[in-house]
């Protein structure tokens, strides 16, 4: 038995409690198993794909962390570039960038197919990583360390934008990171790179 | 003694005079806010449109503020108070709980909204509208919104009190209608949020006042957004009520299902608590199974709710046409619908954009990995103002067309203007937000005064691209703004100069009034013999075959969408 015709506007009298029609069981079923495929998608990338914002994560004081990514720009550092350090530190280390109002310190120099771990924090507010034109987007939080293993897969002079409003100069925070190939070019074709994509 | 009621000459119901004061004043506030807020809409669009570029530096962040408080905050929720109070008097036919305490909280609102303008314009609360700390505001900032805060969950608690007072005194039979179900969700939710933007805001006026040494920034933005999120299922809730009740005034919608649509309200309120965790993706506070589980609560139940609501919508308004005789085919329904009526287009559009722009794209975004493609670029934005503007707001919009004469019995102002508002203005949010949407997907940050990057020590050179994109972000924001100001005219001068309502004879076309009040959509008195015959043997389609063709597309665009995004993560480099 149907309820009686009514709009959202009058009070249900009885029991509204009643059989759907076939055609909206077949509709809620298929939406209830795509919102499933939605689900299983992040498991499966965890398990099959490459690119996972898990990383090690753990607390920091942001003074000791900026003392470490002093210590780690000295260690090995390469080069001078607008008063930044260039830092060139070896396939599999441990690399450390500190965003600051309104800098990324230091650059970073990598090389095209080796696998670094980056340590990611903040000195005093929140910041955005986004690695331009890769469009891999982070947040920084002070505080915190958060530690990815990352792998270029082109080389190239990329761009760190900040992306989280840090204060008034928030717009001229802009890092640099360069991807050498194993002989240690700088080719810079950023061409190559993508230059974003669709939606 | 007077009595305390009026009758409603064109839907016969009982309308207390008191309740409907308050109605009036939390809309008129909304439409101030909305005034607002859209003017520094056209600042902010001009300034993020590179080749425009208006405003100073200073004044982008503080003007980008003075946005998100007024849209976000102050006009949708104002706007869900009139609401609120409307469902729970007219709707139930119902005195309102202690009037008196309602107009107390009404104060409470108003003054902690002043509070938050005058930091905001005075450059004492720089900090935007998320205010994450360590960036301090004024105390007088964070106290504004604990008062604005305190007073809403106030005209909530007395909400719950009415429908408590309708039950007891029976103003009603049976059960309430599914639109106050819908609004009582949306209070539900509301508690909810509320309860966290004071567990979050009180520490922080505390810090600010430094009694509290510090505010943990990752637990802010844990709390903050449990504030941030959950307040946008209040608008979704709210926004879906809204549909359910334009779509019976409009076009006769009737609700197919009852326990199907219920239900989907309930899932509303069990799966957003954490809501939250969608903003947290990419944070270093949270591991992966944290950031999974509370996302999708393994299910996803909250998206199921608003597929669920995306079919029963348009099939109640196909059944509805169906059943007062436009038969024909599969769309006949749609062709002959009332499209010169901005309480029926509106809707209509805020339908459609709000589940293929902001729906889709908001799931995908969602996503724990794709987040990383997405997180704070101008695709965030873009989305949102695809739900918030084009679906919460349009709908909010359209509803007031039918609210003016309603509630306020007046004429609705420069009508010939209102019947193609809806259009002017979602299609202009419809540029805004794709033209945000792919400037972000190439990288584009949110919240950026200079893309340009002059004063940067590196250059950054953005896809050709993007420069156009830009340009169709800027004109579709010109486009909304201007729709925007055009119903702010119309609500103006038809609640302070409009023209009263008067008399008319049902069946008639009355310039001012929509056609869905003079000539109401009535079915015919056979018209449960009509239901069964159109229930029965037509196998899967059901009594809706159109609906089920446009959710089938839907799906399609939802499908290709999603793992469009996939492909493209794929391609970045390895992270994990
Ligand atoms: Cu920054």
């Amino acid at each position: 038995m149907l309820t009686k015709v009514h709009t959202g506007l009058d009070p249900v009298p009885g029991i509204w409690w009643k059989p759907a029609h076939r055609a909206e069981k077949v509709w809620v079923a298929i939406a209830f198993a795509w919102c499933m495929v939605l689900f299983a998608m992040m498991p499966l990338w965890h398990w099959k794909g490459g690119q996972n914002p898990s990383g090690v994560r753990t607390r920091v004081e942001p003074k000791a962390f900026l003392a470490r990514t002093q210590a780690f720009a000295n260690q090995y550092k390469v080069d001078t570039d607008r008063g930044v350090p260039v830092v060139a530190p070896p396939p599999g280390s441990e690399v450390y960038l500190t965003a600051m109002t309104y800098q990324w310190y230091p650059i970073l120099k990598l090389v095209n197919g080796k696998t670094y771990r980056l340590h990611l924090s903040a000195l005093d507010v929140n910041h955005g990583f986004s690695l331009y034109p890769v469009n891999v987007n982070l947040q920084i939080v002070p505080g915190y360390d958060y530690a990815l293993e990352v792998t270029p897969n082109a080389t190239g002079d990329f761009r760190i934008i900040c992306n989280e409003f840090c204060g008034i100069g928030h717009h001229t925070m802009v890092g640099r990171v360069i991807v050498t190939d194993d002989a240690g070019n700088t080719l810079s074709d950023n061409r190559s790179a993508r230059l974003g994509g669709v939606p | 003694m007077p009595s305390a009621f009026r009758t409603c000459p064109a839907t016969g119901r009982r309308i207390h005079l008191g309740a409907e004061l308050l109605v009036k004043a939390n809309a008129v506030v909304a439409v101030v806010s909305l005034l607002i807020g859209a003017i520094a809409a056209l600042l902010l669009v001009l300034t993020r449109w590179q080749a425009v570029h208006l405003l100073p530096a200073e004044w982008y962040y503080r003007i980008l503020g003075v946005h998100g408080m007024n849209m976000l905050i102050f006009f949708i929720i104002y706007f869900e108070m009139a609401v609120l109070w409307f469902c729970c008097t007219a709707l139930l036919n119902s005195r309102p709980a202690a009037p008196r305490l309602g107009w107390v909280s009404f104060g409470l609102m108003f003054a902690g909204a002043a509070l938050v303008e005058w930091m905001q314009w005075s450059g004492r609360a720089d900090v935007l509208f998320t205010s994450y700390p360590p960036l301090k505001a004024d105390p007088l900032f964070y106290l504004g919104v604990i008062l604005f805060a305190v007073g809403a969950l106030t005209v909530v608690g007395l909400f719950f009190a009415t429908l408590v007072i309708a039950k007891r005194e029976k103003t009603y039979e049976g059960s309430v209608p599914l639109v106050v179900y819908g609004a009582i969700t949306a209070a539900i939710i509301a508690v909810i949020t509320l309860l966290h933007g004071a567990l979050i805001y009180i520490p922080t006026f505390l810090w600010s006042l430094g009694i509290i040494p510090e505010v943990d920034p990752e637990i802010y933005r844990m709390i903050w957004w449990g504030l941030g999120h959950s307040s946008q299922q209040i608008n979704v809730a709210a926004m879906v009520a809204v549909w359910y009740m334009l779509a019976g005034l409009t076009v006769g919608g009737v609700v197919l299902n009852e326990k199907v649509s219920r239900s989907a309200f309930v899932l509303y309120v069990l799966f957003i608590s954490m809501a939250s965790a969608h903003h947290l993706l990419v944070d270093p506070g949270f591991g992966p199974a944290w950031k999974i589980v509370n996302t999708s609560y393994f299910m996803y139940m909250a998206v199921l709710a608003s597929m669920i609501h995306g079919f029963t919508v348009p099939a109640g308004m196909e059944l509805g046409m169906r059943l007062r005789g436009y038969t024909d085919g599969l769309f006949g329904w749609l062709r002959r619908a009332p499209w010169g009526d901005p309480g029926f287009s509106g809707m209509v559009l805020s339908v459609i954009i709000f589940g293929f722009v902001g729906g889709i794209t908001g799931v995908t975004i969602g996503t724990e990995q794709i987040n990383i493609i997405a997180h704070n670029t101008l695709r965030i934005p873009g989305h949102f103002h695809a739900t918030v503007v084009s679906g919460t707001a349009m709908a909010f919009m359209a509803a007031t067309y039918y609210l003016l004469p309603l509630v306020f019995r007046r004429k609705v102002a420069f009508w010939g203007a209102a019947r193609w508002q809806p259009y002017l203005f979602s299609l202009g949010m419809l540029l805004l937000s794709m033209g945000m949407t792919f400037a972000g997907s190439f990288g584009v940050p949110r919240r950026h005064w200079d893309i340009s990057f002059s004063q940067a020590p590196f250059d950054v050179q953005f896809n050709p691209a993007v420069d156009l994109v830009l340009a169709v972000m800027g004109i579709g924001g010109i486009m909304a703004v201007t729709g925007a100001l055009l119903f702010i005219a119309i609500a103006v001068k038809s609640v302070f100069f409009g023209e009263p309502v008067g008399e008319w004879k049902t069946g008639t076309y009355v310039p001012g009034i929509p056609p869905g009040i003079t000539n109401p959509p009535v079915h015919a008195a056979n018209v449960d013999e009509i239901n069964e015959r159109l229930h029965g043997g037509r196998g899967f389609p059901g009594p809706t075959p159109g609906t089920m063709v446009l959710v089938f597309v839907f799906l399609g665009a939802f499908m290709v969408y999603y793992f469009t995004n996939w492909k493209l993560l794929s391609q970045l480099w390895r992270l994990g």
